[in-house]
């Protein structure tokens, strides 16, 4: 199937920066993405926004219209809400339009102001993420939903908090010299072990911390870029997506995450792809136990044996299979509505050669993003290829 | 949020929990799940009828929540769990210290309240 060639990509600083409205970090985004395109306003034929609560953050829903005219396009517009994969869902839609002949080009973006709600503001904001009935009322946070599949993860397969400690000095360590990124600092495994608890298992550490934030690209058709001459050295081959029980107790496991290997699957096989082909990864860490999960999910691991690439160096920058050079989510920030659009602006960076960690995969061809929404009720995967 | 606004299905499942006589909803087939549900989560079929389930269970996970939602600001910290009844699982408060729990532990299903709304929740005590 055709591929959507990425053209531009942008990205805000990842941070705390509460007075900054939505509109105004997507307008940044957007247009660092269309000036990095070096495409006219006027060619866009559609835009994708992905937000995950406006409306509670800053009592802003239909956002479509309002992003569009904050980058200065007439474009139609449309927001795209999947909890914390909102972002990559939004890129899906992207993908498909450019592919199907919708559209020739198309900006595609996410935004999420957190700062301004406060720490138990965002934490209740998240929690819409669950099940009002079932969940919410009983107290769940996303923290605690993740601590609960991490506790359930040891009693089942083994491992402990210093196992998922090296998951988050990782990430710190490749975050260290991003520009963008939330926390540009290493930590070590003591700061984690030591840091205050937020739903035990999971301390402070393991988290991912509330952000601000927007990033956004440029798909087009490979049409399109030839006949303008675009450089599009990197383009999206494949996408998959897969859903679940929208709640955790009402899963078969607690250990296993169905939606991502759905996801992962579909997107191998729509870029005609083998898991082994994956020279590198950006996955959904919005806990340390969420980087387990996904790499098992993804198939990389067998079920019980994810908990430590980490320690054993087999993820890390140097070692076999990098995961999360960015930073992820847990050191680069997670704004949740830009996450899964952000994975795709630092991806094509690392392999643009733009990116402060491109050295690691200097001779990579092949790279896969992983976008989950809730406790992973949504997931989003994409392949994305050096061009020919 | 209005304490007028009623929930159907929920509510009666709740008060079911409370008067000891908890019920899942199940499908010809076997598949249960909690109400509202119109079919089966698993299999779609429409024929769904009330069936008891075991007042006790086995707790499959917990943590310990100490950053809540709004909605729970005065009640932390607190113990969090998911137990199993026969084939449904649900989430609810664990009335003990997590020195006292373990993955396994034993519960029974109750009714409790928020101690900050006073909305109520699912508890379990240790069996």
């Amino acid at each position: 199937m055709a591929s959507a060639h990425i053209a531009g990509v942008g990205m805000t600083e990842f941070g705390e920066s509460p007075e900054r409205t939505g509109r105004d970090l997507f307008a940044e985004a957007g247009g660092t993405a269309i000036e990095d395109a070096g495409i006219d306003r006027d060619a866009i034929d559609a835009l994708y926004v992905g937000n995950f609560m406006g409306e509670l953050s800053e009592n802003q829903g239909h956002m479509g219209p309002l992003m569009a005219k904050a980058v200065g396009i007439d474009a139609p517009a449309t927001r795209v809400e999947s909890a914390c994969a909102s972002g990559g869902m939004a890129v899906r839609q992207a993908v498909t339009d450019v592919r199907n002949g919708e559209a020739d080009v198309v900006l595609v973006g996410g935004v999420e102001r957190m700062h301004n709600m406060g720490t138990a503001g965002a934490t209740g904001g998240l929690s819409v993420a669950a099940d009002d009935l079932w969940e919410i009322r009983q107290g769940i946070t996303f923290p605690g939903a993740y601590a609960l599949m991490a506790q359930r993860y040891f009693a089942v397969h083994g491992g402990d908090r210093e196992d998922l400690a090296h998951v988050a000095v990782k990430n710190h360590a490749n975050a260290s010299n991003n520009p963008l990124a939330q926390y540009q600092t290493e930590i070590s495994i003591e700061k984690v072990l030591d840091a205050p608890p937020v739903a035990t298992p999971m301390g402070l550490f393991d988290s991912s911390p509330i952000t601000d934030g927007a990033a956004a690209t440029v798909l087009v058709s490979e049409d399109y870029a030839e006949e303008h001459g675009l450089e599009t050295p990197v383009a999206i081959t494949g996408t998959g997506q897969g859903t679940d029980n929208l709640s955790l107790a009402e899963r078969d496991s607690m250990v296993q995450t169905p939606a991502t290997e759905d996801a992962g699957q579909r997107a191998y096989e729509d870029a005609g792809i083998a898991k082994d082909d994956v020279d590198f990864l950006e996955v959904h860490d919005c806990f340390t136990i969420a980087e387990v999960l996904a790499l098992e999910g993804l198939g990389f691991y067998e079920e019980g044996e994810g908990i430590t690439a980490a320690r054993e160096g087999e993820t890390t920058a140097d070692g076999e299979l990098p995961v999360n050079l960015s930073g992820g989510l847990k050191a680069k920030g997670h704004p949740v509505g830009a996450t899964g659009v952000a994975q795709i602006t630092e991806m094509t960076k690392l392999f643009r050669g733009d990116h402060v960690n491109s050295d690691a995969v200097e001779d990579a061809t092949v790279g896969l993003t992983h976008n989950a929404g809730g406790t992973v009720a949504s997931a989003v995967v994409h392949v994305l290829e050096v061009a020919e | 949020m209005s304490d007028e606004i009623t929930n159907d299905g929920y509510d009666q499942a709740l008060e079911a929990i409370e008067n000891g006589e908890p019920y899942a909803l199940e499908c010809p087939d076997g598949h249960q799940s909690m109400p509202p549900r119109r079919v089966c989560p698993e299999c779609g079929s429409g024929n769904l009828e009330e069936v008891e389930i075991p007042t006790t269970g086995e707790l499959l996970t917990y943590n310990v929540t100490h950053v809540p939602t709004p909605d729970f600001a005065d009640d932390v910290p607190y113990v969090l769990g998911i137990a199993e009844f026969d084939d449904v699982r649900l989430t609810g408060r664990v009335q003990a210290d997590a020195e006292e729990v373990d993955v396994g532990t034993p519960v029974e299903v109750g009714l409790g309240e928020s101690e900050t709304t006073e909305r109520p929740l699912v508890v379990f005590e240790l069996a």
